[in-house]
């Protein structure tokens, strides 16, 4: 993903928005336990909950007849959602320190909330209603349901709906202990998760009208900007044909079952280019421009697909023909043990990419409804669908032994 | 070349094909064991079959179906005549290249058809339920004949792939190297289609599957697969067919032909049926049939293509798909000929294998009756729609069968 003009300019106009100012050392010791370091703060969330449960209702009823929530009320259910924000940045790894009791602002991953302001009376009335697609989506992020903040699911996110939080936050454990940090993708990945649950409860609970963004390279700042050897170039436009919208899914049966056909032959490709590397040091040129291809028009596929690009690919994979492309950097010598046990090592990274899945299936579900009815595809959207494809992308290329990078697992700007 | 030369050959080209279309039309009508010229139908009344209230009431049914049908192929011609006009404008939503482009044009000549026919198929859901021939929901339909769009669309997009692909290298003469692709590619399917037929399973009933293996003996074939096919959750009508050739010959059995409503003698004429076409050999029949319609279909279709510059280039696609679904709706009339022909040919096979009449004009009685078919439709209805004899010319062929058995005997 890259800096575009239809990015926002200025992420810092949003009314929610989440402050990392942490680094990425950990204490194993607080690592090994955090669960259980987390639990009694878990609880004092959820005592605090059932106070804003209620508090939520009467702002709701206060926002319907007034137009504007109740400052004091207001006050305190920014208070809630800044400790559980909180809470949940040192239950997955993304602050080190502990999050104290208060939910006073100044933790090392915070949130920063606007105060309250004019609100629409229809959009406060059916406000449960019109979250639910941000809540749809927010299984896929934050995981479980709405009740993400809540303790039981908290403790079972990690095991049911491969969220990117549950998923991020488990290989940043095992990261941090082994490496005294968490890497920084994984950080930014539970950054984002955090902002986007952030700015759900905000939304449900009238601390504002500003619908949530599951935009990825709005919600931390500052990003990376990265030159991997496998990334995307995001050309697209935003604009849908209903039409192609519509007819979605059985317009890309063909290239589904062509990419089927030759995803076998990427296969044995990749086989034979495991033993060549292994034997040699580095990918053979033919494999490794066949691989690229069979990446590319996997992208293609996916891209049209998810609704993150407008038009019908080509069948070819060829570069420069799709407004999402993918860039293949050359073959580079790679360190034979690390083909030799590149399953193994690809292992977590398939875990996550599991969860990339369920995110882009959810984009193309709502993408879909969105761009049926005005023609767009929202930005948010996109960019988060654009993460994950991308993420599939370095997966694959990772697999493939397209390349010897790790891929990358957070969000970040991309270098031209 | 002077012109008239060139239009002499032309002429003579022609002239030669078409012979040629005849005498091969001619030998496949003939082969496969037909029903003897000599054999006159003879003309009984639907009402000693039929109840007044039966008859009137599976009129009623399908008249309500036909006039669902030709205001569907109505408003088909009328979208796909405004998307040959219009489609092209729809190139901009494709990067796809020439080919690519083609095959989105395609697909979404026939997304725009399937559109504007729901309000049809939904009306014909609505009429088979109100006469419970069927169980379908609404939605389940809808949802079943969108994704059924898949497989629709990956058949025109690898028809297509070849034909513009060979258009881009042989240019007008695409369709004569296109025309054994295409029957290449039904040969394969004709061959794979019994693994491609969802929610079948083996047939349990072991004195059917003596009677199909007795009956197997009885009309030359070896070993053909039995298979029975779930349909009850969507419909009551029973049906059964033959299918695959070689080692992958099958006889699909509806289970709505197993529920109890046929005896054990009336399914064993069924079985005779399908055996007979397996007999002889009509799914490599239908194939030859379809490459003897095909040929001057793609030949048409090739010079229809150069109105738009050649089928090499993805804005004759449009003009290409109206082309086509004309063509096939002029020649259905003699493709349903064809079937009908087919069909009373494994009628008569049924009749020489199980020698049982009586028990074929009841089996037909009851077809005809569970789907609510009208037995006596009117002719036009049959030249348009009809693939299989009426019902009562099916019970006439086995009184004429039974007369001529009675004829014979010494």
């Amino acid at each position: 993903m890259e800096r575009t003009d239809l990015d926002p300019a200025d992420p810092l106009a949003r009314p929610i928005r989440l402050v990392v100012t942490n680094d990425l050392k950990r204490a194993r010791l607080t690592v090994l336990f955090r669960l259980l370091l987390a639990l009694p703060f878990l609880l004092w969330l959820g005592i605090w909950a059932i106070a804003a449960f209620f508090a939520a209702l009467f702002n709701w009823a206060i926002a319907l007849v007034l137009g504007r929530p109740n400052e004091d009320i207001h006050g305190f259910l920014a208070r809630f959602v800044r400790y559980a924000t909180h809470v949940y940045a040192f239950l997955n790894l993304a602050a080190e320190p502990f999050p104290g009791v208060s939910g006073r602002a100044g933790y090392r991953v915070d949130l920063e909330i606007d105060p309250p302001g004019r609100q629409n009376r229809w959009t406060v009335a059916f406000r449960l209603v019109l979250a639910l697609p941000a809540l749809f989506l927010s299984v896929a992020i934050v995981g479980g349901s709405a009740s993400a903040y809540d303790l039981v699911a908290a403790s079972e996110s990690g095991t049911r709906g491969l969220s990117l939080l549950a998923v991020a936050a488990m290989l940043g454990w095992f990261a941090a202990l082994a490496l005294g940090r968490i890497p920084r993708g994984l950080r930014d990945l539970v950054a984002y998760a955090l902002s986007y649950g952030a700015q759900l409860w905000a939304y449900l609970l009238i601390l504002t009208d500003r619908y949530p963004s599951s935009d990825p390279l709005t919600a931390v700042e500052p990003l990376p900007t990265r030159a991997d050897p496998i990334r995307i170039e995001n050309d697209d436009d935003l604009r849908r044909s209903r039409l192609t919208a519509f007819f979605r899914l059985p317009l890309t049966v063909p290239h589904l079952v062509w990419l089927s056909l030759w995803g076998i032959l990427a296969l044995l490709a990749a086989i034979a280019s495991w033993f060549a590397t292994l034997a040699t040091g580095t990918s053979p040129q033919r494999l490794h421009r066949f691989l690229a291809a069979y990446l590319r028009y996997q992208l293609h596929v996916g891209a049209f697909l998810y609704l993150i690009g407008n038009p019908f690919p080509s069948f070819a994979g060829a570069e420069g023909t799709y407004p999402v492309e993918l860039r293949v950097a050359e073959r580079e010598p790679q360190n034979r043990w690390r083909v030799f046990f590149r399953l193994v090592l690809a292992l977590p990274t398939l875990l996550l990419g599991a969860a990339y899945g369920s995110l882009l299936f959810l984009v193309a579900v709502l993408g879909w409804f969105a761009a049926l009815f005005t023609g767009r595809m929202p930005l948010g959207l996109r960019n988060a669908g654009a993460l994950g494809l991308r993420y599939t992308a370095q997966l694959y290329g990772y697999l493939f032994l397209v390349t010897e990078s790790y891929p990358y697992s957070g969000p970040c700007f991309e270098a031209r | 070349m002077p012109r008239a030369a060139r239009l002499a050959l032309i002429a003579l080209t022609l002239a030669l094909a078409a012979t040629l279309w005849i005498w091969a039309a001619n030998a496949l009508w003939t082969s496969g064991s037909p029903v003897p010229s000599s054999v006159h139908l003879p003309d009984l009344s639907p009402g000693s079959y039929f109840s007044p209230a039966f008859l009137e009431r599976s009129a009623s049914y399908e008249r309500f179906l036909y006039v669902v049908g030709l205001l569907a192929t109505l408003t088909l011609l009328i979208v796909l005549g405004v998307y040959a006009r219009r489609g092209h404008v729809l190139m901009r939503e494709s990067a796809a290249g020439r080919v690519g482009t083609g095959i989105l044009l395609g697909m979404l000549g026939f997304a725009i058809v399937w559109l504007a026919e729901v309000p049809f198929g939904l009306a014909g859901v609505w009429w088979e339920r109100r006469h419970g021939v069927s169980h379908q929901g609404y939605v389940e339909w809808l949802i079943g004949s969108f994704l059924e769009l898949g497989s629709t669309f990956l058949f025109l997009a690898l028809a297509l792939a070849v034909a513009m692909g060979l258009a881009g290298i042989f240019r007008r003469w695409w369709w004569a190297l296109a025309a054994p692709i295409f029957v290449a590619i039904a040969l394969l399917f004709t061959f794979l289609s019994p693994y491609l037929i969802p929610d079948t399973h083996p047939l349990h009933d072991q004195r059917l599957v003596a009677d199909a293996r007795a009956l197997e003996r009885t009309e030359g074939v070896d070993g053909a697969r039995l298979r029975v096919q779930d349909v009850h959750e969507s419909t009551t009508a029973p049906n059964a067919e033959a299918t695959g050739f070689g080692p992958t010959r099958s006889v699909i059995l509806w289970d709505t032909l197993l529920d109890g409503r046929f005896s054990d003698a009336e399914v064993r004429v069924v079985l005779a049926h399908e055996i007979a076409h397996l007999a002889h050999d009509d799914p490599l029949r239908g194939v030859a049939w379809g490459a003897l319609f095909g040929v001057p279909i793609w030949a048409l279709i090739a010079l229809l293509a150069r109105r738009r510059g050649g089928m090499a280039r993805p804005e004759s696609v449009p003009l290409v798909v109206l082309g086509l679904v004309v063509l096939q709706l002029l020649a259905s009339p003699f493709v349903n000929a064809v079937s009908r022909h087919v069909e009373a040919a494994a009628d008569w096979g049924a009749l020489n294998a199980t020698r049982e009449p009586a028990v074929q004009r009841d089996a037909m009685r009851k077809l005809s009756t569970a789907s609510l078919s009208d037995p006596d439709p009117p002719a036009w209805t049959q030249l348009l729609f009809g693939t299989h004899p009426t019902a009562m010319q099916r019970i006439e062929l086995a009184q004429a069968w039974e007369e001529d058995a009675t004829a014979r005997r010494p």
